[in-house]
């Protein structure tokens, strides 16, 4: 059993805690004995925690022990490094953040350290989550379990890679423009986006923040319920958190989706899209339609095609604000350039990567005095064009159904050189945040690469604001007629 | 639509982020491109929408005004790139 342990689902490890045939001691060191084993490929981390782990993991014991412990207490999972957490280095993936160590805990962070969760570390990420691939990390390139010369996706590439390598059961990532689903359908486990407001922010290091949302990998769908179970809810640190109760994720996950209205947008179907992809795309939507489901393929949401520009008009912008915070003065990376302009314009010249950079640029051009009205307001006006179409298609439908992403997993080094071509692999996931849904990444099936290499595809399915549950349900009965999830990377 | 390399140089300060010839050179270009693609959205009818900041029907979100604790000061200051006791050490603002 030990050999294996790596390759369980964070319920089948928690029935082998409730039921003491293991420890989370055990788990802990057997989760550190598989990092050691594959981090030398895979490169998922940036800080590893391995002592306050164990202590975790040793308290989780004793609360265990005592018949307490809810299903998270002492299974090991791995936090992506723009989430905050007090006394454990926190760096975003960006070299201006090299030496910060937060004073607080994100709430998310928090709320888990109160259902007794152990964290292995802290995970790689696109700098500041701008990128679609982990290339952009100032600690390194993240590699794809599946193929070791490609992308595991991005910004949350460490969270997926960990858990789909078996480092860890579970993991958070954080979504603004698809950087939980879009790494979850490359490196072939689940991973969902949040209704926005559904999950505090409070600690979230701030990218997009009429965006982010915090979510959840996990190796099942009912893994990553239980996950946002535990992490959603009202915060009142976060003032656009939502006062919408949470309810019970997993109780009604079994129901099925006999007459489930379930639309299929066919903008999401691009021009040269893989055919592997479509393909596996298009037989999940067979396989729910034989499941009882009402399919509608002749959903239609026009302004599709304007999201990648409003997203990358909005996000920027949003972006040149929040990271204006980065002086070199407060805490991180500082510069000595003589006088205090220098300094700061000499912090964020050789503390921000290069992708920071243009989006910083994008962004303050977009807000800047002449242009705002072009560019923002513009943006912010397709912005509700792109929410009332959703809004419309789920006066008739209860899900929409669309790929992840037009290819699988690219090579490292492919799409770096073009920087439009990479914001434009991102158009299946950008109308879920600017809508502000939640949607969810679920493995659907495998694509064959010129090179042999077989790649995880992902189905996504978007739900109306605040009906997770609809969304999960949707998702574990697909799951659970294919053995997909099942599958591990060779290795 | 076109970003010469004075534009990219005036949005880069606005940003106060130092750049080289070499970056205002591939920002220029990068941009330019970028914002190409941006034009699309000028096809499309925006007349009487308004726009949409965020998507929650949340306004003026007020909390309790209760006191609680603060982060530990010698905390925050061990983040400080230069402090002086209990200060964060700045260069002077105003000039001669």
């Amino acid at each position: 059993m030990a050999d294996d342990l790596h390759r369980l689902t964070l319920h089948e490890a928690a029935d082998l805690l409730h039921t003491k045939q293991v420890s989370s001691v055990e788990l802990t060191r057997a989760a550190f004995e598989r990092i050691r084993a594959v981090e030398g490929d895979i490169h998922a981390f940036i800080t590893l925690t391995e002592e306050e782990a164990l202590g975790q993991a040793a308290r989780a014991d004793e609360v265990l022990a005592e018949g307490r412990g809810t299903l998270l207490t002492g299974i090991p999972a791995a936090i992506k490094d723009a989430i905050s957490t007090k006394g454990v280095r926190t760096t975003a993936g960006s070299k201006i953040l090299e030496p910060f160590v937060p004073v607080y805990d994100a709430n998310v962070i928090s709320l888990l350290r109160e259902a007794g969760f152990v964290m292995l570390g802290k995970t790689n990420m696109d700098e500041f989550a701008m990128g679609s691939s982990g290339e952009n990390s100032a600690y390194g390139v993240t590699h794809n379990p599946w193929a070791l010369d490609r992308v595991p996706g991005g910004s949350s590439s460490g969270s997926a890679a960990a858990v789909a390598s078996g480092m860890a059961y579970w993991a958070l990532g954080s979504d603004t423009g698809g950087s939980v689903r879009q790494p979850a359908a490359l490196s072939g486990v689940v991973g969902l986006k949040p209704t926005y407001g559904r999950v505090s922010r409070f600690g979230l290091i701030a990218f997009g923040s009429s965006l982010d949302q915090i979510g959840p990998f996990a190796r099942s769908v009912r893994d990553a319920a239980a996950v946002l179970e535990t992490i959603a809810g009202f915060d009142q640190r976060d003032s656009t958190s939502a006062p919408v109760e949470v309810g019970s994720y997993t109780e009604r996950l079994d129901e099925g989706v006999k007459g489930l209205r379930v639309g299929v947008p066919r903008e999401y179907f691009v021009e040269g899209m893989d055919a592997n992809v479509r393909d596996a795309v298009e037989k999940a939507i067979s396989q729910l339609a034989s499941l009882g489901a009402e399919i509608d393929d002749e959903v239609s949401l026009p302004s599709t095609g304007a999201a990648v520009s409003v997203y990358y008009i909005i996000a920027p912008s949003e972006a040149s604000a929040n990271l204006a915070r980065y002086d070199g003065v407060k805490y991180g990376f500082s510069f000595d350039g003589g006088s205090m302009w220098e300094d700061m314009e000499g912090t964020r010249q050789h503390g921000f990567g290069e992708e920071v950079k243009r989006r910083i640029m994008i962004g303050t051009y977009a807000l800047s005095a002449g242009y705002y009205d072009a560019y923002y307001l513009k943006a912010q006006k397709v912005r509700t064009l792109i929410r009332r179409e959703f809004d419309a298609a789920f006066q008739k439908h209860d899900v929409l159904i669309a790929p992840v992403t037009p290819t699988p997993a690219f090579k490292i080094g492919e799409k770096t050189g073009d920087p439009l071509q990479m914001y434009l692999s991102d158009v299946c996931t950008i109308p879920v945040p600017i809508a502000g849904l939640p949607a969810i990444s679920v493995p659907c099936g495998f694509a064959t690469a010129d090179d042999g290499a077989r790649l995880p595809v992902g189905l996504q399915i978007i739900a109306k604001p605040f009906d997770e549950a609809t969304m999960f349900r949707a998702a574990h009965a697909y799951e659970q007629s294919t053995s997909w999830h099942k599958e591990f990377p060779p290795f | 639509m076109s970003l010469t390399p004075d534009e990219v140089r005036h949005i880069a300060r606005l940003a106060r982020l130092g750049v080289t010839d070499e970056d205002v050179e591939r920002f220029s270009d990068q941009l330019s491109h970028i914002l190409d693609y941006f034009e699309q959205l000028k096809q499309i009818d925006t007349d009487d929408v308004p726009p949409t900041a965020y998507t929650l029907d949340l306004h003026n979100v007020m909390r309790d005004d209760e006191p609680g604790p603060s982060a530990e000061a010698e905390d925050v200051l061990a983040n400080a790139p230069h402090r002086d006791g209990d200060y964060f050490r700045v260069r002077a603002i105003l000039e001669e």
